[in-house]
């Protein structure tokens, strides 16, 4: 449409003939319109633009894992080793998880302090459930993730319903559920789970067939192509614009190679692990309702303007409930993952740098701390960053203090960033 | 123009506690014409607006749509009557496209999956009857000027089909070409015969775009000129009420006893 206008422009330029027509067509073309020029050099231009106008998205993280893997590949060949990535792809679960939720939260605005503790409650309900209560373990499970998502609601009503800072609730929620926990584990303070049940396996379970693995790569990427094909064709048939064949086929390759090297990399050492593909599904479950269900539009509303969500009909105070619900569900996910890696339920649960990490991978992965800017995925790439430096500082035997300072600086050169993008966004008119 | 107005308000009165907002007000708007709405600050634009709107209940008088009575006690029914309302904070998301504004709260849905395809062919036939220009309806809000986000809260009040539109002061913070182009926008809604109330301190976008002049003064209806007609002294003196103040009624006094 645009480029019809342009060329309309151009033509008149030449002639002037006709002075009316040629001043109509020039207003009809606004030079602050977006044309995407079509082939690569559309896709060069469009990446530099994006670039000049601050709108980074993933990429800083992307190209911060690049580094941490040549880096610490350069110090210790073990580090790209099958066995080792393995291991971090199933660590990275549990922190992973309860990060999901704080990606909701802070989509809203908001913050929840609370997920460390709630997910060590949950874990220790359920191992309390299941070996002290004799419950059947998967029963403990639905019944511990119910839990944190009824934890995750009242903490929603004391700020939805009550008014007060979400801050400060979850603070007190951090307090309150770290005592219950040690309360509910008793005077023993551990309480170890069977490492053959449900719990257990859920980080020891590994798809060691290799049909799994690849099984796994080639039906993600045919879903993608297929979905993303018929899209395009959907939106050619209505008239607006479609991404071009090349395009699809592009991306297609790209999520091809990516899912094959890691079904490769899996194979190579026990297979693939049962924890990955949880996460991936929760992972893909989370992105389908953010942004193709009307509640996870609502929840992008309220994160950019509560009034104009309220006037629109929105359930200001449903939704803001919903989503702590939703963190505190998550954080429980993530407890019972945390506990199944170390096979018991015990006193340090969610403790130590486990909120801090959880916020820490949301923001590092590309989440805005100011709300409506953001996607789960973010929790992955910003836990695998975690992670990969914590193993990556591990082969190199470098203490628990150093590990501490160098998450920090990362966290620290992440936010520095998304302060420095906002700053150029907002020169640019697009903040 | 037809004969029946499309909304009609017969001696409204509305007061807060002591304070009496509105006084027998009447006001007449008629589909295919733009109705401006001035007066000076206090003057019970706004109050008048909100009793169309439906955010406060009208204590006396009568609301008739279509020639019809009818009670607006919520902002719910005077949407499903046909009313819509723009304000001047436009409410609109920042973070979220074009689209996604357009239709917030009302969302499409193809068995329960938001229909993007659908809510972005419509938004691009809506903003292209409305000959409203924005580089893309996929963009956020924020990257838009004032001009182009008040045409967008515009076009958004207009998904519902209203038979009425209500706009607060649309032109306040915008700048001249920005002005124009709602201006622009709000003759295209007298075309396409929707009934229009404009609110506005400008007199210039009144004389520009408005048929008649409604002028409140503390409260009370200060006369309804046709904007052809009357000058734009006339009118602000009607908001002023410079035709009746101590000055001019001390003239009307001395004069009256010379002539005697």
């Amino acid at each position: 449409m645009s480029t019809d206008k342009t060329s309309a422009a151009a033509t008149d330029e030449h002639e002037v003939v006709n002075p009316e027509a040629a001043s109509a067509a020039v207003t009809a073309v606004d030079p602050r319109l977006l044309v995407q020029e079509q082939g690569l050099a559309g896709y060069v231009g469009e990446f530099r633009r994006k670039i000049k106008a601050g709108e980074l998205g993933s990429l800083p993280v992307i190209l911060g894992l690049v580094a941490i893997c040549i880096i610490f590949q350069s110090l210790n060949s073990a580090f790209l080793s099958a066995q080792n990535i393995n291991d971090i792809t199933v660590t990275m679960v549990g922190t992973g998880m309860i990060s999901v939720g704080i990606v909701f939260v802070l989509l809203l605005g908001e913050i929840d302090l609370s997920v460390g503790s709630v997910s060590g409650a949950s874990s220790a309900i359920a191992a309390v459930l299941a070996v002290n209560q004799g419950w059947p373990e998967w029963a403990a499970v639905i019944f511990a993730i119910a839990c944190g998502a009824a934890i995750g609601a009242a903490h929603g009503f004391f700020f939805a319903v009550l008014g007060a800072p979400a801050f400060a609730v979850t603070l007190a929620g951090l307090l309150f559920w770290l005592g219950f926990m040690l309360q509910t584990l008793g005077e023993n303070g551990t309480i170890n789970l069977d490492s053959d049940g449900l719990i257990g396996k859920l980080t020891t379970y590994f798809f060691s067939d290799v049909a799994a693995a690849y099984g796994l790569a080639t039906v993600v990427t045919a879903l993608f192509f297929i979905s993303s094909f018929l899209g395009n064709r959907r939106r050619e048939a209505a008239g607006i614009p479609f991404r071009p064949l090349s395009d699809t086929i592009l991306r297609t390759a790209l999520l091809g190679i990516v899912s094959f090297a890691a079904a490769i990399m899996y194979n190579q050492y026990k297979g693939l692990p049962l924890a990955t593909v949880i996460f991936l599904v929760f992972l893909v479950g989370t992105d389908f309702l953010l942004r193709r269900t009307s509640y996870g539009r609502k929840v992008f509303a309220l994160g950019g303007s509560v009034e104009a969500s309220r006037r629109a009909g929105i359930n200001v105070t449903a939704v803001r409930i919903s989503v702590f619900a939703i963190s505190g569900g998550f954080a429980a996910i993530g407890g019972l993952f945390l506990a199944s890696k170390i096979a018991s339920a015990n006193q340090s649960a969610g403790t130590g740098d486990l909120l801090m990490n959880a916020i820490a991978a949301a923001v590092i992965g590309g989440t805005s701390l100011f709300g409506g800017r953001g996607r789960t995925w973010n929790a992955l790439l910003g836990v695998l960053v975690i992670v990969s430096i914590q193993y990556g500082l591990q082969l190199e035997s470098i203490a628990e203090p150093v590990k501490y300072m160098i998450t920090a600086g990362v966290l620290l050169t992440t936010v520095v960033i998304d302060s420095i993008t906002r700053k150029t966004q907002k020169t640019a008119g697009r903040a | 123009m037809s004969a029946t107005p499309v909304l009609a308000l017969r001696g409204v009165s509305k007061r807060f506690g002591a304070v009496q907002a509105l006084t027998d007000v009447e006001l007449e708007v008629h589909a295919g014409e733009v109705v401006a709405l001035v007066g000076d600050n206090g003057a019970g634009k706004s109050t008048l607006v909100k009793t169309i709107a439906g955010v406060h209940p009208i204590d006396e008088g009568a609301i008739e749509w279509e020639g019809k009575a009818v009670s607006i006690n919520r902002p719910h029914d005077a949407q499903a009557l046909g009313i819509a309302t723009v304000y001047q904070d436009l409410a609109l998301c920042d973070n979220i496209d074009v689209v996604g504004n357009l239709f917030l709260g009302r969302e499409l849905k193809k068995r329960g999956i938001l229909d993007e395809v659908e809510m972005e062919r419509r938004s691009r036939e809506l903003l292209q009857t409305l000959s409203i220009r924005i580089p893309s309806v996929r963009i956020p809000i924020a990257s838009l000027s004032g001009g182009q986000r008040q045409t967008v809260a515009i076009a958004r009040s207009m998904l519902g089909e209203p038979k009425l539109v209500i706009l607060d002061e649309p032109t306040a913070a915008l700048g001249v070409e920005q002005t124009a182009q709602v201006l622009d926008l709000v003759e295209r809604l007298r075309e396409r015969g929707h009934a229009v109330i404009l609110i506005s301190h400008n007199m210039a976008d009144v004389k520009a775009v408005a048929d008649k002049v409604a002028v409140l003064r503390l409260g009370k209806n200060n006369g309804v000129f046709e904007v052809k007609t009357t000058s734009q002294e006339e009118i602000i003196s009607a908001i002023t009420g410079a035709t009746d103040n101590a000055v001019t009624r001390r003239a009307a006094r001395t004069n009256g006893e010379v002539s005697k």
